[in-house]
């Protein structure tokens, strides 16, 4: 698989950009943000984005998805990260649709996953608990009941979470906090009695929202319950790649504002553009975004062809996104002056989705601290 | 099977069966490489062996077209071949400069005659080759140079002085930029010449360097009769030249590969044998997490430089990046030969004699060496600013 983008990737990533472009701009997050938008994304945006297919990638043609994998979804986030276009792709089709897929019995993806791929359904993933990622820090409980499972416990991060209609909810079955073991998946319906959604509002106007289930009986099971957790890291993986490829796209079009301004901006008789610290600073960054670009697309291929290796190349990926996104806004406010700082430029849109994004999945740390442990040392 | 796929099957049994087992391994310091030359030395009769082997097949110069004594493989066959040898470990069979900075600008701009004089004696290894940009007021600022070169019936006669000539002590001819007219704008006044460094009125003094070595020189050039034949391009042509030579100079910078780095003791090692491990980590954790970025940086150039090459091979057009690969793999470079010593402690620090192993002495000349990477070839800032005007478009 090279890096080379196929016809049909070409075609992908074009009809993605230009959806975005007509439907989703900076200027459609600012609106949901000043209106005080209740469910926070457009659904009207996310049925048209389904209708082109977009939200069933990775669902197989039998449940009306398009078949295709991460590299072409990773086209799609990579658009929409340059607009901060917020949809339920992270939610839904890097997590909720991947986990029903990969555990859920024949009737539940029947019914579950042609409704993700028409944009009908959002199917978010109730799994941490604290404020920083840690897969197995997971304390709430599932216990026995009338043939199924009862879960108790509280969510602190739940991406889209006050608008799903359902969850994939992640209890113990056994053993304690940040034990990989005694892991399991659950199916609820967000209407299920128990359920307590109350919404976030992150700096970064995107969707999340804390979870409280109150002894809710879980719809079904996902998999065998207490072995949970490689399924859920290698979903989980997806995600990571998924959303450092949006990251890219945030990264990339931030620069590329920053570049237009130091070209247009005049001080001291000439653009600003032309003064060395500032080319300096701005190659400089364009080499980390070229570095950053090869290791999110390999990342992405790697889950696609199956390598052993995908999982230090998405931690590499992931480590390496937080920092050149995060990088690369602290660049653009401080070259835009002034006006940097402002709201009613988009540059703080794109610095605040940069701190948000960093900490969802693993923060550069995280991933750098993962990195070294899968290679080894 | 593709054609492509037949040619791997081929180079992979042809290398098998004739690169010798010792030349397998990575060389243990700079003075086992086969350099060539009228005065060509050899390490060891297997390098010897590799040498002629290789330099038969054609594939000293893989590329280039047979009739220059070349192995005629089209790039993608060249590729392939890269690959094999670096599968099956072997060791360059001859480093040239000729090959990598002078031969690609020949097949570009030299005529036929010079292409037929020279290209087969580079291609077999025969002729050594320097590069005489720098002086000592020209650096950066290379348009500068003022070496003068004065058209006298069919001779130019050359007269000034080159720095940091790379081996000018060992080369037998040397390729250079010279100014011949000073009185237009001084990127449209240089040439550039071909010059027999047996020729009367040069001399050369090595210069030594922090790391000990003294592997560059100081040539003086004094009343040198260069015969106009010699002349590449046009008079007055000689920047258009420099400057396409320079891009295959970093090119080559970026990619050669470093067979010493990869056969060393791994960082991570070193830190767990220097640091000691918890539970098969480095225990050092503020160490472990430094070595975790450089190795995710080592691994994003690498995929980079795959990236462009793969883009390049589809037909993108090939552009500045190899400004960018010449600085982050430079820069990169300097930051692992920097954790070495820092890992190794005192133990990176010998300089010679008993109480080190060669590896650890190595570390410390390489070390130093490394430094030089960043400023050879145009340095950092240089490339930078390449990058700034030429891809970012950012004005003057
Ligand atoms: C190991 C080694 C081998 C070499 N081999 C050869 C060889 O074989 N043949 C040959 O011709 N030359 C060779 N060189 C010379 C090399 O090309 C020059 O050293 C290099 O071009 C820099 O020139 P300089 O040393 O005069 O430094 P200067 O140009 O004086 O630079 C000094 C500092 O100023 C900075 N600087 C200069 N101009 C600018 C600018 N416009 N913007 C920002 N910063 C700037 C530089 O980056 C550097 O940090 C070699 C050098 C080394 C170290």
């Amino acid at each position: 698989m090279s890096f080379v983008l196929t016809e049909e990737q070409r075609a992908i990533a074009k009809a993605a950009s230009d959806l975005v472009a007509r439907r989703a701009p900076v200027a459609h997050l600012r609106a949901l943000r000043d209106s005080r938008d209740p469910v926070g994304f457009s659904r009207e945006v996310w049925r048209e984005m389904a209708s082109v297919g977009f939200a069933g990638i990775g669902i197989p043609e039998a449940h009306g998805g398009s078949g295709l994998g991460l590299t072409e979804l990773g086209l799609v986030l990579e658009a929409c990260g340059r607009a901060l276009a917020p949809t339920p792709l992270v939610s839904t089709v890097l997590l909720g649709a991947p986990l029903v897929l990969a555990a859920g019995d024949e009737a539940l993806r029947a019914r579950e996953l042609p409704l993700v791929a028409s944009g009908e359904r959002v199917i978010a993933l109730a799994h941490e608990e604290g404020p920083h990622h840690a897969p197995t820090r997971v304390t709430t409980r599932a216990e026995p009941h009338a043939g199924g499972f009862r879960l108790t416990g509280e969510k602190s991060f739940v991406l889209d979470g006050h608008v799903a209609d359902a969850f994939v909810v992640v209890a113990r079955v056994a053993g304690e906090a940040d034990d990989p073991r005694g892991l399991a998946l659950f199916f609820v319906e967000a209407s299920a009695p128990g359920v307590h959604a109350t919404r976030l509002h992150l700096v970064d106007s995107r969707n999340a929202a804390r979870v409280r289930f109150d002894g809710v009986t879980a719809a079904a099971t996902l998999g065998v319950p207490g072995e949970a957790f490689a399924l859920l890291d290698r979903v989980l993986d997806g995600a990571r790649a998924g959303l450092a490829a949006e990251m890219l796209g945030g990264a990339d079009e931030v620069f590329a504002r920053t570049l237009a301004y130091l070209k247009e901006r005049q001080q001291f008789g000439v653009a600003i553009g032309s003064f060395q610290a500032l080319q300096h600073r701005a190659a400089d960054l364009y080499c980390d975004l070229e570095l950053t670009r090869s290791v999110v697309l390999e990342a992405l291929r790697a889950i696609d062809r199956g390598d052993p290796e995908a999982a230090r190349l998405v931690s590499a990926a992931k480590a390496r996104a937080g920092t050149t996104f995060s990088r690369a806004t602290a660049e653009a406010v401080q070259m835009h002056g002034g006006v940097g700082v402002t709201d009613e430029l988009d540059i703080g849109f794109f610095v605040k989705r940069a701190r948000v994004a960093d900490v969802t999945f693993g923060d550069s740390a995280f991933h750098r601290d993962r990195f070294a442990r899968l290679s080894g040392f | 099977m593709s054609a492509l796929d037949d040619f791997r099957a081929e180079a992979r049994a042809w290398l098998e069966a004739n690169c010798p087992a010792s030349m397998r391994t990575p060389p243990s310091s700079d003075d086992e490489d086969t350099w060539g030359g009228r005065r060509a030395t050899f390490f060891s009769d297997d390098a010897r062996l590799w040498f002629e082997r290789m330099r038969d097949r054609g594939w000293t110069a893989p590329t280039w077209p047979r009739a220059y004594g070349g192995g005629g493989l089209s790039e993608a066959e060249g590729r392939v071949l890269e690959e094999e040898l670096r599968r099956l470990g072997c060791r360059m069979a001859l480093k040239s400069f000729g090959i990598w900075m002078l031969g690609p600008v020949l097949l570009e701009a030299g005529t036929e005659e010079q292409k037929r004089e020279h290209l087969t004696g580079i291609a077999r290894g025969e002729l050594r080759w320097c590069q005489g940009y720098s002086e000592p007021g020209a650096g950066s600022d290379l348009a500068s140079l003022g070496m003068r070169a004065v058209r006298e019936g069919d001779h130019y006669v050359v007269s000034g002085q080159k720095i940091w000539t790379s081996h000018a002590d060992k080369a037998d001819w040397m390729f250079c930029l010279v100014r011949t007219d000073p009185s237009v704008p001084k990127r449209d006044g240089i040439s550039f010449l071909l010059v027999d460094m047996a020729s009367p009125g040069i001399s050369v003094r090595p210069i030594r360097l922090i790391s000990g070595n003294s592997p560059f020189c100081e040539t003086f050039f004094d009343g040198v009769r260069v015969p106009a034949r010699n002349l590449v391009g046009r008079e007055g042509g000689g920047w258009a030249i420099a400057t396409s030579l320079l891009k295959h100079e970093r090119a080559m910078i970026a990619r050669i590969r470093d067979a010493r780095a990869e056969a060393e003791e791994a960082l991570e090692s070193i830190a767990k044998r220097v640091l000691g491990e918890a539970r098969g980590e480095v225990a050092d954790r503020v160490v472990r997490a430094e070595l975790a970025q450089l190795g995710i940086d080592v691994l994003a150039n690498k995929l980079a430089l795959r990236r462009a090459a793969e883009e390049v091979a589809a037909g993108r057009p090939a552009g500045a990046e190899s400004s960018m690969f010449k600085y982050c793999g430079t820069e990169l470079g300097k930051r692992r030969r920097e954790m070495r010593v820092r890992l190794l402690g005192l133990s990176g620090l010998g300089w010679e004699g008993e109480g080190f192993t060669p590896a650890e002495l190595s570390a410390t000349r390489d070390w130093l060496r490394s430094r030089a990477s960043s400023i050879e070839g145009g340095s950092s800032e240089i490339q930078l600013n390449i990058l700034a005007k030429r891809v970012l478009g950012l004005p003057a």
